[in-house]
């Protein structure tokens, strides 16, 4: 058997890695107006990649490069949504930048290198790799949100962005060189095993945790680490806001699973409350503030920060019922964040950001189909059946409640009737008011069609949310329980 | 099964989509063919329901046709629906409202007409849902979902401050739904099922079965709406639109009573009878006190809301004496209170489409330009004061009679409703349809078309007939309110 065919789990991360190379080449040769090919090229790429990762998938957890590398059920399913919600970015954004000039190859292709951060971060087993995947993700993200230069703004929110996320990548840093000190390893499972047997250095290793978890929340943006998102998400081009506040959540999940969950579960008594205050800090901030905010962009930010502590609690509770359910409401929040930046990408113009609240106005007089739509994804976030917002959340209260965190649960229900407040605002100025302008909606077809199947997700995952529930679940119960 | 169909998911399902259909229509160019489509769905899905009748068992308390089907494997949460005494003459009377909405809101409605209807149509599904659902998440998802329809209802079509009160009631139930989603999780932990009658089965703690009573208490109360949570009401009455304020006060405060009777007395009997005397307070608040604010309220609709509130203690009151008259009266009352409010704000419905004001003293004389309307406003009117021989009667009179037996003064004091409902309904008629004709507003009047008039008389007979021989109500809800009384004599601890 040759080497090469030994690496058959990374053959999609090498098959992205190589059509990287090709599309910045392409993209050089090629005069501006025949960006549609790149794009397309990169639409392909992406799907040559689910392919691929449908086509290596067995049964069971391999390991590649000395256990580096780990390809499980869990990795190849957060694979395959984190193409599909960077090919829905890239449709939702397509005519939103050609208008703003920002349609280049430099898009596609960091679109594309942080997709492969993503991915090795999803399948990484071992500190270094985690680490480099998410480093290859961060350092894509701060490019693209300073790809809008002469926009004051976005320069601003990228310097942000980049000086914020280059303290949390040290803090990570940190945190593992703690970690190695205290078990003389950098791999997941190995670290796992040696707490296990009571090997490891306690004071060391609690140390090292508390940085590692106050890397990850800053990398989450959960209170009391989330300065950076309102300014980032409002200040960068909104394709961007959609990029960052989607795909990448789910290989943040894979990096909370693989650190806190496959190493350090057996430091969990000690982690468990430290995402307790985190996960109850981002719902009552996030929800509270984000009542106040009258742009739509910094509104989701808020409410990205509720979520992600809605996400930490299902992690908190510790057992595969509350793993699962994170995963879930991972997975629910990236379709519904794509389907909310998406409208206001859709209702946006030349010249025109379609971010304030007021905006939303009489969308119901404007364009029936569209306000349906933003009413599925609103009451979605809401958490209100029969949409699917309501299970992502009802699984994760039910495992909280398992594991025994009452008044976890009933903070977390308070704080989303808050929340429900402004994400019924939102539905209310669609509705019951008259429109600012009666400008027709223009209706990009690409885009509306994407939108539609969206929203009527939203609602078709509500009514049989049974296949993803159960595919979660298997995913975590196969990287969890087996060696 | 019957007829080789399953009957509920039809009635779930078939207004659900011909709402979809209405929708379907567009915008207001194609108004007449939604409304078209509207009625066909309405009566279809009244029609569908009537073998839920006809094919009843009296003799037995179990659910009847009875559907169950796997839904979500992984909580063990199924598609189980099914019907009792109690449910089965509530989709009834909810099918049949639907049906009155859409006729009220024929000519009425000129904006967004396949919305409106659509929303009627949707929400009748899934309060028929409600109704029928024997699994908690199941039900818990109609529940949940009803609100959206109903909210949109009330902010589109509703009043000047229909924004307000659109948002107040979507808050208000939403917060005690999520208090009653963690009783249901806290009892999915115990039993490991979410089956309904499973719940009612499961021994629990007194504790335990305290703080399950309060949760639920929390989401039905404000539903009833009992004292002190009733404020919601008469702001969303006032701004909903008629067939709004029809539907509110017909279907969705009965859906709270329900609840009391499915979830909170069957599954916490012993802290039902532990915090009866709060429930029977609160409902004698509700009858005394809120009965002297609806004395006096200037605005129609506010009126007929307090006396909603008031007349919906009589079905708290009723069910937390424990006692065949009680539960049945309230049974009774519940369905009549439907009914007579129902026809009520139709009345003033009528009224407000030609004058387009809700207040008592924009009117007087009504009798001489309407004397046709006058004259249906007059017995509906009696119905709600609870005039021997109409609907409204029977169930007070049971509902007294059984909290005599309990406490002679609990009966005295929900007695004093036969005067104070007279006082505030009669004086209210007496000021907009008698005496010399007030304005030219007034003078101007039309009286009631065909359509109206069809409507109003269909209500009018079936107020008339229940007053009169109730036998085949009672006798339907005789064996599943035997049963429950039983259930509840019994010790759960």
């Amino acid at each position: 058997m040759s080497y090469i065919s030994t690496l058959f789990p990374a053959y999609a991360e090498i098959f992205l890695l190589c059509m990287i190379g090709v599309i910045m080449i392409a993209d050089l040769l090629l005069p501006s107006q025949t960006r549609t090919v790149t794009y397309l090229l990169t639409q392909v790429t992406l799907l040559g990649c689910s392919l691929i990762t449908v086509a290596t998938h067995v049964n069971g957890v391999e390991y590649l490069f000395t256990n580096m590398f780990v390809d499980d059920l869990m990795s190849d399913v957060l694979k395959l949504l984190t193409y599909l919600a960077v090919s829905m970015m890239l449709v939702y954004s397509r005519s939103y930048l050609i208008v703003r000039g920002l349609f280049t190859g430099e898009f596609l292709s960091l679109t594309l290198t942080s997709t492969l951060g993503m991915m090795v971060m999803i399948s990484a087993s071992n500190l270094v790799t985690l680490y480099i995947g998410l480093e290859v993700l961060a350092l894509s993200m701060y490019a693209l949100v300073a790809l809008q230069r002469d926009s004051s703004v976005a320069t601003e929110s990228a310097m942000k962005y980049f000086i914020l996320g280059a303290m949390a990548s040290g803090f990570l840093l940190y945190g593992m060189s703690m970690i190695y000190g205290g078990t003389g390893s950098l791999d997941v499972r190995t670290i796992s095993s040696v707490i296990q047997a009571g090997q490891g250095n306690d004071m060391l290793l609690v140390f090292g945790l508390a940085f590692l978890v106050a890397g990850l929340a800053f990398k989450l943006g959960a209170v009391p680490f989330h300065m950076w998102v309102p300014d980032v998400y409002h200040g960068a081009p909104t394709a961007m806001t959609l990029f960052i506040g989607s795909a990448p959540k789910l290989a943040a999940f894979a990096f909370v699973m693989r650190i806190l969950v496959e190493s350090l579960q057996p430091l969990m008594i000690h982690w468990a409350g430290m995402l307790a205050v985190l996960a109850v800090l981002s719902m009552g901030v996030g929800n509270i503030t984000a009542i106040a905010q009258t742009n739509i962009k910094r509104m989701f930010a808020y409410s990205t920060i509720a979520h992600m502590g809605f996400l930490l609690l299902g992690v908190l509770s510790g057992s595969l019922d509350g793993y699962s359910s994170a995963m879930f409401y991972a997975v629910i929040y990236v379709l519904m964040t794509l389907g909310g930046f998406g409208m206001i990408m859709l209702l946006s113009r030349e010249g025109f950001e379609a971010d304030n609240l007021n905006d939303f106005k009489g969308l119901n007089q404007r364009s029936p189909w569209l306000a349906f739509m933003m009413l599925l994804l609103m009451f979605s976030m809401a958490g209100v059946p029969p949409t699917v917002g309501f299970y992502a959340k009802f699984a994760v209260l039910n495992a909280a409640l398992q594991a025994g965190h009452l008044p976890l649960v009933i903070a977390a229900v308070i704080f989303s009737l808050i929340g429900a407040f402004y994400y019924l605002r939102i539905v209310k100025l669609m509705y019951f008011y008259a429109p600012e302008s009666h400008e027709k909606v223009y209706m990009q077809p690409d885009s509306t069609l994407l939108i539609s199947i969206n929203g009527l997700a939203v609602l078709m995952l509500g009514i049989m949310p049974n296949t993803l529930m159960a595919i979660c679940a298997a995913s975590v119960q196969q990287s969890l329980l087996l060696p | 099964m019957i007829f080789g169909y399953p009957l509920l998911s039809v009635v779930i399902w078939l207004p659900i989509i011909f709402g979809v259909l209405v929708l379907a229509t567009g915008n207001d160019r194609n108004a007449p063919l939604a409304r078209i489509i509207a009625l066909v769905g309405a009566v279809l899905s009244f029609l569908v329901t009537l073998p839920l009748y006809t094919d009843f068992d009296r003799m037995t308390s179990a659910m009847q046709f009875v559907e169950m089907k796997n839904w979500i494997t992984q909580f063990n949460i199924h598609y189980h629906l099914g019907v009792d005494g109690i449910s089965m003459l509530l989709i009834l009377l909810n099918a049949f409202f639907t049906v009155i909405v859409v006729i009220a809101g024929w000519k009425v409605i000129e904006k967004r007409v396949a919305q409106y209807m659509a929303c009627f149509l949707v929400m009748s599904g899934l309060i028929n849902g409600v109704f029928a659902a024997l699994d908690a998440v199941l039900f818990y998802v109609f529940w949940e979902a009803m609100l959206i329809p109903m909210f949109l209802i009330i902010g589109v079509w509703g009043g000047p401050n229909r924004v307000y009160a659109a948002l107040k009631f979507f808050l208000y139930t939403l917060l005690g739904s999520l208090l009653m989603l963690v009783a249901l999780l806290y009892l999915y932990f115990q039993s490991g099922s979410f089956e309904i009658l499973d719940y009612h089965q499961l021994p629990l703690g007194m504790t335990a079965q305290i703080l399950i009573f309060i949760a639920f208490f929390m989401a039905f109360a404000v539903k009833v709406p009992m004292f002190p949570v009733h404020t919601w009401l008469p702001d969303a009455h006032v701004e909903a639109p008629t067939g709004g304020s029809v539907v509110l006060a017909a279907i969705m405060l009965k859906v709270g009573a329900y609840g009391f009777l499915r979830f909170s007395m069957p599954i916490a009997p012993d802290a039902s009878h532990e915090l009866a005397w709060l429930m029977v307070t609160l409902s004698l608040i509700a009858v005394v006190y809120i009965g002297l604010v609806a004395l006096t309220q200037s605005d129609m609709k506010k009126l007929v809301a307090y006396s909603s509130i008031s007349h919906m203690g009589f079905v708290t009151l009723g069910m937390f004496i424990f006692n065949a008259y009680g539960m049945e009266g309230a049974l009774l009352q519940m369905i009549s209170h439907g009914f007579v409010s129902g026809a009520l704000f139709l009345c003033i419905g009528v009224m407000y489409d030609r004058v387009h004001s809700r207040q008592i003293v924009d009117y007087g004389g009504v009798a001489n330009t309407m004397p046709v309307f006058a004259a249906f406003f007059m017995l509906f009117a009696m119905a709600n004061s609870g005039l021997p021989g109409t609907s409204g009667f029977v169930g007070e009179f049971m509902v007294i009679l059984g909290a005599v037996k309990v406490n002679f003064w609990y009966g005295f004091a929900a007695a004093t409703t036969l005067v104070f409902g007279a006082a505030y309904t009669l004086w209210m008629y007496k000021r907009v349809v008698f005496g010399a004709i007030a304005n030219d507003h007034v003078r101007h009047l039309h009286d009631i078309g065909a359509r109206e008039k069809l409507v109003m008389a269909v209500l009018a007979i079936t107020v008339l007939v229940m007053g009169l021989y109730p036998l085949p109500l009672s006798e339907i809800m005789h064996a599943s309110v035997n049963d429950l009384l039983v259930h509840m004599a019994r010790s759960k601890i």
